[in-house]
């Protein structure tokens, strides 16, 4: 059963793994240059496997900060899992006991793409064919990350300024959004109270006044936000 | 560098991941409907949180001293620019990143 699951699983995962491996290699590299060698990369794609936190936990690990603000920074920047969890509940429904707590700690953005779209061929159990797709992009990104940590010791260049490549995902993920969307007034809330806020509290204390005020701005606009979006 | 705090802080976020994943599943397991609110900014906090974490990611660039973000400001400039033209993820992180490094190591 499982050799046809893997079977009709894979080639869905193609293009995954083409991104996991590169940026799961940025990860590993960008975590090496702070001092953290390949097993810190592993155990935290194990672990947190959250692609954009993972290059935030870099920054987090190496300036020290203190746990409260790193579970704040985590529940902002991951309360999109939320709606990807309720958008699965009924496909995930009468799948039961570890495979669907795998399937759970699995929903990455790139995950769910995948299994929100694709549906399982005849013969095939929904359970083993989203539990496999879920497995090879972890594989994915955990290869990636632990071959980036080996290759962060060894790189004979000088890595001075490889931290962009954080900067440059965001950057790449804004401008997706920006592009695919008509309604960019929750876009200029972001980079607005962001701003604000950091004018105000300085770099080291907006974020957290720079979180309150986008939950608070949207939750006041949400009607204009729904009524666009509806329109768009 | 203290490795029982690196541990500590990995522990953190990945529980506070997991319950992020976890969460509608237990609430939400039944058949209850989720509340209006929730499902409203589902879809817009995304877009807010990528325009935070730019900003959060360029906190510490000084526009008083030289050389007054110029660097940053070219690369972001390259990456939008390599993005809309290509639309390819992982061009526009190595084009812009690599053009970041050439900046800050041989220009500024």
């Amino acid at each position: 059963m499982n050799r046809n699951a893997i079977r009709a699983a894979f080639p869905l995962t193609v293009p995954v793994m083409a991104g996991y491996l590169v940026l799961g290699m940025g990860f590993g590299i960008l975590l090496e240059s702070k001092g953290f060698g390949f097993w810190w990369a592993g155990l935290m794609s194990l672990t947190i496997y959250a692609g954009s936190m993972q290059y935030v936990a870099v920054d987090l690990l190496s300036a020290g900060a203190s746990l409260l603000s790193a579970a704040l920074m985590t529940l902002i920047l991951n309360a999109r899992h939320l709606f990807y969890g309720l958008s699965m509940l009924e496909q995930y429904r009468p799948i039961r006991g570890g495979r669907k707590a795998y399937l759970i700690h699995g929903l990455t953005d790139e995950t769910y793409s995948l299994v929100c779209s694709a549906k399982p061929p005849e013969g095939v159990s929904s359970a083993a064919f989203y539990f496999w797709i879920s497995l090879l992009d972890q594989s994915y990104w955990l290869a990636g990350s632990v071959i980036g940590g080996l290759l962060g010791q060894v790189i004979p260049f000088d890595t001075t300024g490889i931290d962009f490549a954080m900067t440059a995902l965001f950057v790449v993920i804004f401008t997706e959004q920006w592009l695919t969307r008509k309604n960019h007034l929750s876009a200029l809330i972001g980079i607005g109270v962001s701003l604000l806020s950091l004018l105000a509290f300085g770099p080291d204390r907006f974020l957290i006044p720079a979180m309150a005020g986008i939950a608070l701005l949207l939750t006041v606009f949400r009607r204009r936000l729904g009524e666009q979006e509806a329109q768009a | 560098m203290n490795t029982l705090h690196s541990l500590a802080l990995v522990a953190v976020i990945t529980a506070v991941t997991l319950l992020t994943r976890l969460l509608p599943f237990l609430l939400f397991g039944g058949k209850r409907e989720p509340p209006q609110l929730i499902l409203e900014l589902g879809r817009a906090l995304p877009c807010a949180v990528m325009g935070m974490l730019v900003v959060y990611c360029l906190r510490s660039v000084s526009l008083t001293a030289a050389p007054y973000g110029a660097p940053e400001a070219i690369a972001v400039a390259v990456c939008v620019g390599l993005h809309v033209w290509r639309r390819n993820t992982l061009l526009s992180i190595a084009g812009s990143t690599a053009v970041y490094m050439l900046l800050v190591q041989a220009v500024f």
